[in-house]
């Protein structure tokens, strides 16, 4: 008796790309000293390394092979392992060593390494934010805030604006342009206590004060989004 | 020490040489020691309207570049002997103002006077905001109308944030100073009522200055309304704003048809 193994249909090879996050360490010559200030700050947060993807960046520091392998082996020996090198040329490279890669784009893990602490190791949750303005603002005045909600106490004159990623509060009158949801926020929202204003947007969709029906201005009012079409209606 | 004040709006023909020599000359007649600036490079005329134009020998751009010295370039009013012009430029632009001469010229002045009151251009531009740079204090001429509102809230916009002591995080003190209010077209409604200016720009009245004949014919004279008709309406009104300037208290006196009327009576038994 023999097994019949059925004959697994070919199978085209599969190539996908996969963008990860990596941490990028720049040695800064003389690399003796840069090893002195990474066991300093290392020590405050010693399984910061752990695990993690690391790429080192020689764009700043021309090193030889020999001295960038050991470069490497002496990280690895931190508990540091290197995935990849950046800003190096090609040619010079050896086979041995990781590879290079090219296009990295920065993104806000690199605030990281801004701090000195530990206190600040490891990935934290982004914290909500909304932005206070207790002056009027002024005509040709720009209050862009893409992080969150903003609130101006007094009001908001012709010929201003204000641009929240977030939704927008005035408690006084809004004569400018109030812009919410400018990040693709659908559920942004725009309050105010007097409607006088020359432009209401959320997530891009607008009406100018002419399309404001008449009898909704002056008025505190509220406004969303419905059906991609912005929706106005008195407050109270 | 001199307080430095800008005579501001951002909107042109508002009114703000006029204010500035008759808020000048109120000053001066206090017994003030006061100078007065023209910013407005390459359109001069506060020269005209203090009728020294035929005594300019040298200016701020003399000045601003070391040419002169600022004694020389300074001139004395001939009926008011602590009223003092420093003249713009005729021939140059506002480019040829430095904010580092600027600078010299208003510290120099500083110890010289107790007020250096700065005629800005109009307009936002380099002119303006050097204008206002060094100020101290701002008087925001505006008239009651939506367009000139308008241009006076950027103009706040741009004390809060352009001038040396909003950098430094202080606040520039201001002032807003109504001009062309004329009591029957603002009855009629076609003007903008005192109420909603000050609720748009929140920022205190330094005066209402009534729209009359007697404006313009003190600067064809070359003479501040204050000093060549003491009594009339507008004089009045900038005498008061001027002690309200000083840190007086003086009751706010909005123009009304009533009152109007009432001179208009009494003119003409008087006559």
């Amino acid at each position: 008796m023999t097994d019949a193994i059925a004959a697994r249909p070919q199978e085209a090879m599969r190539l996908r790309a996969r963008s990860f996050m990596a941490f990028v360490l720049t040695p800064v010559l003389p690399i003796s000293h840069w090893f002195a200030q990474l066991d300093k700050w290392s020590s405050n947060s010693p399984d910061f390394f752990r695990g993690r993807p690391i790429i080192i960046d020689l764009a700043g520091s021309p090193l030889q092979v020999s001295e960038i392998s050991q470069l490497i082996t002496q990280l690895a020996a931190r508990g540091i392992r290197v995935m990849a090198l950046e800003g190096a040329e090609a040619n010079q490279l050896d086979p041995l060593l990781p590879p290079l890669v090219q296009g990295g784009r920065t993104s806000v893990a690199d605030q990281m390494f801004a701090g000195d602490g530990g206190a600040n190791a490891g990935p934290r949750r982004k914290e909500p934010s909304s932005l206070l303005i207790e002056s009027p603002i002024r005509s040709g005045q720009s209050v862009v805030f893409p992080d969150g909600d903003v609130t101006v106490l007094g009001s908001v004159s012709s010929g201003a604006e204000i641009v929240a990623g977030g939704s927008i509060h005035v408690y006084g009158a809004l004569r400018g342009r109030a812009m919410a949801g400018s990040t693709g926020n659908t559920c942004a929202r725009i309050f105010c206590n007097s409607n006088e204003a020359e432009l209401l947007s959320i997530d891009g969709y607008y009406r100018t004060a002419e399309q404001i029906d008449a009898s909704l201005r002056s008025r505190p009012t509220h406004c969303w989004l419905e059906d991609r079409v912005i929706s106005i209606a008195a407050l109270n | 020490m001199a307080k430095v004040l800008v005579v501001t709006s951002g909107k042109g023909g508002v009114g703000k040489t006029t204010s500035t020599a008759a808020l000048g000359a109120a000053l001066a007649q206090a017994g003030q020691k006061v100078a007065v600036v023209d910013f407005d490079v390459g359109l001069r005329n506060l020269d005209l309207v203090l009728g020294a134009e035929r005594r300019v020998v040298f200016d701020l751009i003399n000045v601003v570049q070391g040419v002169a010295k600022l004694s020389q370039a300074l001139i004395r009013d001939k009926r008011l002997e602590t009223l003092w012009l420093l003249p713009a430029s005729q021939t140059r632009d506002k480019d040829a103002l430095t904010e580092v001469g600027v600078a010299g010229v208003i510290k120099e002045m500083r110890s010289k006077f107790d007020w250096v009151i700065c005629d800005s251009p109009a307009g936002i531009e380099r002119g303006a905001t050097l204008a206002m740079r060094f100020a101290d204090a701002a008087v925001v001429v505006t008239n009651p109308e939506v367009s000139s509102v308008r241009d006076s809230d950027r103009i706040i916009g741009l004390l809060d944030s352009k001038t040396e002591k909003a950098e430094r995080g202080e606040h520039v003190e201001r002032h807003i100073l109504i001009t062309r209010y004329d009591a029957q077209r603002a009855q009629r409604g076609e003007m903008l009522n005192i109420n909603d200016v000050l609720e748009i720009l929140s920022t205190p009245l330094l005066g209402i200055i009534p729209e009359s004949k007697e404006v313009l014919r003190a600067s064809n004279i070359g003479s501040p309304v204050t000093l060549c008709n003491a009594t009339s309406a507008p004089a009045r009104a900038y005498l008061s704003a001027a002690r309200r300037l000083n840190g007086d208290i003086v009751p706010m006196n909005i123009p009304t048809e009533h009152q109007r009327l009432f001179g208009r009576l009494f003119g003409r038994r008087a006559a």
